[in-house]
């Protein structure tokens, strides 16, 4: 399926899945392992049934795993989960990262890291070179530090200074040339990734995009995540968007919350 | 395409098939991509007096025969949201704003407080506390919110009925004496879904509203049922996902048809739709009039 495909792969019904392992990535994010794979391709997505509580979408980290962020309720649920417990799993949802060429690079923010470490393991199985720029706040919340460097030449930015190369992500884009790379796929924080987009317009044909918006049916139905201006289906139609499509788009400037309302597009 | 232009509920639209209430409705350009794909007409999102959030998910239940829904009527507010409907307006083609109060002068305050082609008010919602059908179900409660409605506007009031009643030609009849332009039939039907692992019901809400292809005969069989009793026009609503449900939603008396969860496969429902019309009205030499209602002549 290409990132411009318009409708759904198939119609996900929720499963029952048990929790296997849970890894400490940082102080706040933590990795969960399924004891079943609903066979995603990176930049898919599930949306997780806590029960009793919400349903949240979950970027895949690997083939059987999602990567939590604990910054709201339901997040703060799912990262404490312990291993044995059950949840619903709805997925694989949406489209995917499609692998192009044969020299690629990520850029990554925070949890943003996990889509795109899972899509660099994929390339790296097909002999695909891997560079990857990844941006943190602080070398504590440094995220898949050793999973990516096991994939090729790996920069690490932190805001503080406290690892890599000081500043946000974009200070790192000085060391690259980004024209050398068949494609590059950008996953992070909504104004980091604006950041990236705003410095390198001219490559936006083959910068493939993961956003995030307001998910609620998953379906396409409801339209809460529909993105203007072409009013894109971010569930169905995304999550993954070429960069050339988001740049006259409501990304970067503002979002619409739960209610459709809409506010700004940090945090 | 000319064969199917025609005056729908005080509307002259294009074509009569529309986008439903509640799918892809929430924002101006969501409208618009309808209206680009074909759509006779929009229905916005229920807009209500304050921003709601909805909710908690799982908001939907996917089903071979259909969805189980319960959205929670999340919108920003009316106020908010005259810019979408404006945004929407960009589409070429009429905008109906449905609007959702928990008596009649919260309706009727709402739709003096939006510019509309048309309002849709929503008496028929099966999840929400206070609103929609716990109004709905009562014939003295649609009466009297379509009148204040009526009342306040100028541009056609279609009223947006529940199955989840008794007898919905009585509160078709209510619509109608409280000076309606039409009915909508139907909203969805009140369900639940449980999740045998947990024992958990699988919605936030618990339960919520049955769309899709599974209500198809229930709604054909209300917009007969109204089709017969009324003197204002029906629009046929629940489970029309080709043009073959469009022509039965027709022949059972529907002036026009709304179109939701079969959007599921994407916006091209709208072409698929209206071309099959087309060309089945072309094939049988016949007007979309010598349709309407047919079933009730072949006695």
């Amino acid at each position: 399926m290409s990132p411009k495909s318009e409708s759904p792969s198939t119609l996900a019904k929720s499963v029952d899945a048990t929790i296997l392992a849970v890894r400490q990535e940082t102080p706040n994010v933590k990795t969960l392992t399924f004891d079943l794979s609903l066979d995603p391709k990176a930049g898919q997505y599930l949306m997780a049934w806590i029960r009793g509580l919400d349903e949240i979408p979950m970027g895949f980290s690997g083939p059987r795993e999602i990567t939590v962020h604990e910054v709201g309720q339901a997040t703060k649920a799912l990262a404490n989960f312990e291993p044995g417990r059950s949840l619903g799993l709805r997925g694989p949802l949406g489209n995917s990262f499609i692998l192009r060429g044969d020299n690629i690079l990520l850029i990554g923010g925070g949890v943003g890291i996990a889509p795109l470490t899972f899509l660099g393991e994929a390339a790296k199985a097909q002999d695909i070179d891997v560079t990857s720029l990844i941006g943190f706040r602080s070398s504590a919340d440094v995220l898949f530090k050793q999973r990516l460097e096991k994939l090729g030449d790996l920069a690490i930015t932190t805001d503080d200074g406290s690892m890599g190369i000081h500043g946000f992500a974009s200070a790192g884009l000085k060391e690259l040339n980004l024209g050398e790379y068949s494609q590059i796929y950008l996953c992070g924080p909504e104004p980091m990734m604006w950041d990236i987009l705003s410095r390198s317009k001219e490559h936006s044909g083959k910068i493939q995009v993961s956003i995030n918006r307001y998910f609620k049916c998953a379906v396409g139905v409801c339209g809460s995540c529909c993105l203007d201006h072409e009013g894109i289906r971010v569930c169905v139609e995304g999550p993954v968007i070429m960069a050339d499509r988001l740049l006259n788009s409501e990304f970067g400037k503002y979002r619409r919350g739960p209610s459709g309302s809409r506010g700004s597009c940090r945090g | 395409m000319s064969s199917l232009a025609g005056e729908v509920g005080g509307l002259i639209l294009e074509n009569p098939v529309m986008l439903a209430a509640g799918i892809l409705g929430t924002t101006g350009a969501s409208l618009r991509r309808a209206a680009m794909a074909g759509a006779g007409a929009v229905v916005t999102k229920s807009v209500g007096s304050i921003p709601r959030d909805g909710h908690p998910g799982p908001t939907v239940v996917p089903l071979d025969i259909g969805l189980i829904n319960a959205m929670g009527l999340p919108n920003p507010s009316y106020r908010e949201f005259q810019e979408e409907i404006d945004i929407g307006k960009t589409g070429g083609i009429p905008v109906v704003a449905s609007i959702f109060g928990a008596d009649p002068d919260e309706f009727a305050s709402i739709a003096s407080g939006l510019t509309a082609d048309a309002f849709e008010l929503n008496l028929s919602c099966p999840h929400a506390e206070k609103y929609g059908a716990e109004l709905g179900r009562y014939p003295e409660a649609v009466q009297s919110v379509t009148k204040a409605v009526k009342a306040r506007v100028r541009v056609p009031v279609w009223v947006k009925l529940t199955p989840n009643t008794a007898d919905i030609v009585e509160l078709g009849l209510a619509a109608q004496d409280g000076g309606a332009d039409a009915v909508v039939a139907i909203n969805t039907l009140k369900a639940m879904a449980i999740d045998i692992e947990s024992g958990y019901p699988i919605l936030g809400n618990r339960f919520g509203g049955l769309s899709g292809p599974a209500i198809k005969p229930v709604a054909v069989r209300c917009v007969y049922d109204l089709s017969s009793a009324l003197d204002i026009p029906v629009i046929g609503a629940g489970g029309v996902s080709c043009f073959v449900d469009a022509i039965e939603m027709i022949m059972a008396g529907a002036s026009g048809v709304q179109i939701g969860t079969a959007l599921q496969r994407g916006y091209g429902v709208f072409g698929e739709i209206i071309e099959g019309l087309s060309a089945y009205l072309e094939r049988r030499s016949m007007r979309l009039s010598d349709l309407r209602g047919l079933a009730m002549r072949r006695t």
